[in-house]
């Protein structure tokens, strides 16, 4: 028996291939390839347009797959997606809680959108209430809530079926410090009761915080994979400095440096494995100031996604 | 391809239907002020004044004659206002559609649920009616309440339309078109002023395809006792626009929300 349940435990929650989202002539996700193992957060960091929300909507049925397969819970998705939304918490990228009802009877008319209702549900809803810290604003609309609130709100909404799989995009964008460490306290507790969490993210701290497995996205494709840990060893040096400072000193000091570099404005980011060198280097530059810090997940991003604008 | 099959009906429909009927019940009281309020005016302000100089009409008091027409038109317009405005909102807006697809629910169930909600408040409204015309001493007996479930139907039967216009409506200033070549035309055409016999015979053949002429036909001769010569067809005629606009509008909700 001892076997069976731990290839059981192993088995993927999502497992997608070559999915593919086409709209009209444009291809937002462009054949990706990943699998989310259970208990576990998974998530995808891509900067706006990536395809993100787009890979979301099609694993929880909400939009058609233009092509490729897409399983949960073993099930495939085309055909099985209320059966996977019972299973699911889904948060969306932006807030949609009912204007006309309370705190308490949004989360009281969701779960009756599931067939779930009576004292048990009841119960439920307040300890979901105490979990997202809204117990005392019980009665009020949402209108009345911050955004903060709302979006504690939203999660406890999600949680309403007691899913195995919570689905969260961007669950923190747009919220102040206090407000986003309360949530990620909130999703760290959610993964410690077992339950396997899917995030998009535009935060490096968020992934790097929350995340097991992370893959990188951009215009559809993914552009790499692994803990967060992995990624930063496979991509980048591992030390950063980032010196600022006048356009032509800062060029003669690239010549020498001997580190890979990158220019953002006045700004010069120095790559290296071993750092010493410029720094004794720096130490004699009065005119330039500089930071050295370990590299992180925003380097990788950067330079996997490249450093122009978006939109 | 997805977007062309039949839609299903499932108990989820209701769960959209309890979601409606717990809002409105929040704002009860405004609702039911509307619900009497606004017929009460037509039949005491067309009835009594229009009725003293026209006297009888079609063989009935023109205050008969006309509460039960308006029961049927009233049920139109309560039942096309619900289908635009109250939608639109709820789909484009406020977000309510995409809420509820999160969880089991499906497009399906949303537009059932949303045309059974139309069709219970076009029954709100259509009781309403119905109670004033009675303390008015217009109400032909007890036969009169068989025109409860003929009011849900054709509450149904313009709810299917009006979601149609919401999926594809851009903005709300859609929908006064819809009302003024659409619902204003059949209020002034279809019987509820008058009987559609005495229109040109040209008007009256189009006049016959229209939903309205067959509800009113069926509200006149169940309340006011006219002569029902042809139950079935009336019935089928609106049982008819129910089914195929719940089909289009589930198909045209579908490509909206679910792209
Ligand atoms: N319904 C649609 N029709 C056409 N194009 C769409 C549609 N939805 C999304 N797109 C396009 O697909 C691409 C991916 O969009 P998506 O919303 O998945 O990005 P994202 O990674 O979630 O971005 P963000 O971080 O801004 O939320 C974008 O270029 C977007 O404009
Ligand atoms: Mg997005």
């Amino acid at each position: 028996m001892q076997p069976a349940a731990i290839q059981q435990a192993d088995t993927p929650i999502v497992t997608a291939r070559k999915l593919t989202k086409q709209f009209g002539s444009y291809r937002a996700v462009d054949g990706i390839d990943f699998d989310i193992a259970p208990g576990k957060c998974f998530g995808f960091l891509g900067p706006n347009g990536a395809g993100k929300t787009t890979t979301l909507r099609m694993a929880m049925g909400l939009t058609p797959v233009s092509s490729g397969e897409l399983t949960i819970f073993g099930l495939a998705v085309q055909r099985h997606a209320a059966e996977i939304r019972a299973r699911t918490g889904i948060i969306p990228q932006a807030d949609n809680l009912d204007p006309d009802f309370s705190v308490e009877e949004n989360l009281a008319v969701y779960a009756s959108f599931f067939g779930l209702g009576g004292p048990e549900i009841d119960a439920r809803i307040d300890t979901l209430l105490d979990f997202v810290a809204l117990g005392e604003r019980r009665k009020a609309k949402p209108d009345a809530l911050s955004g903060g609130m709302q979006r504690r709100l939203t999660i406890a909404r999600a949680l309403i079926n007691e899913p195995e799989l919570v689905v969260l995009d961007e669950p923190t964008t747009g919220l102040d410090p206090q407000a986003r460490h309360v949530i990620w306290g909130r999703l760290t507790e959610l993964k410690s009761r077992g339950k396997t969490l899917l995030l998009t993210t535009h935060y490096m701290e968020e992934a790097e915080r929350l995340c097991d497995e992370l893959v990188i996205m951009d215009h559809g494709r993914i552009l790499a994979q692994g803990s967060p840990r992995d990624l930063i060893e496979q991509h980048v040096e591992t030390d950063v400095i980032e010196v600022r400072g006048e356009g032509d000193t800062l060029r003669e000091l690239a010549r020498q440096s001997g580190c890979r570099l990158e220019q953002m404005g006045n700004s010069l980011y120095c790559y290296t494995q071993n750092p010493a060198p410029l720094i004794e280097q720096l130490k004699d530059r009065h005119a330039l100031r500089f930071v050295h810090r370990p590299a992180g997940l925003e380097d990788v991003f950067l330079r996997l996604t490249g450093r122009e604008l978006r939109d | 391809m997805n977007t062309l099959r039949l839609p299903r009906i499932r108990p989820g429909a209701l769960y959209v239907w309890r979601r409606n009927i717990l809002v409105w019940r929040k704002l009860l009281i405004p609702a039911m002020l509307m619900n009497f309020g606004e017929p009460l005016l037509y039949l005491l302000g067309l009835g009594f004044g229009l009725g003293h100089f026209v006297g009888d009409m079609a063989g009935m008091p023109y205050l008969a004659f006309l509460a039960s027409g308006i029961i049927a038109s009233s049920a139109m317009t309560t039942a096309s206002f619900e289908g635009m405005y109250s939608v639109f909102t709820r789909m484009v807006p406020q977000k309510t559609y995409e809420a509820i697809l999160a969880t089991p629910l499906d497009v399906d169930d949303i537009v059932a649920g949303e045309m059974l909600w139309c069709a219970t408040k076009a029954l709100f409204s259509g009781i309403a009616i119905l109670v004033v015309a009675a303390v008015l001493g217009v109400a032909q007996g007890w036969q009169a309440l068989w025109v409860v479930p003929v009011v849900f139907l054709v509450g149904l039967c313009f709810a299917g339309p009006a979601m149609i216009m919401s999926s594809l409506a851009t903005t709300y200033d859609f929908f006064s078109y819809y009302f003024v070549l659409v619902v204003t035309p059949m209020f002034i055409l279809c019987g509820v002023f008058y009987p559609v016999e005495t229109l040109p015979e040209a008007v009256r053949g189009a006049v016959y395809l229209l939903p309205l002429t067959h509800a009113v036909h069926l509200t006149r001769g169940l309340v006011a006792g006219a002569e029902l010569t042809q139950p079935v067809l009336h019935l089928a005629v609106l049982a008819g626009y129910a089914l195929v606009s719940y089909v289009i509008a589930a198909m045209l909700v579908r490509r909206k929300l679910m792209v």
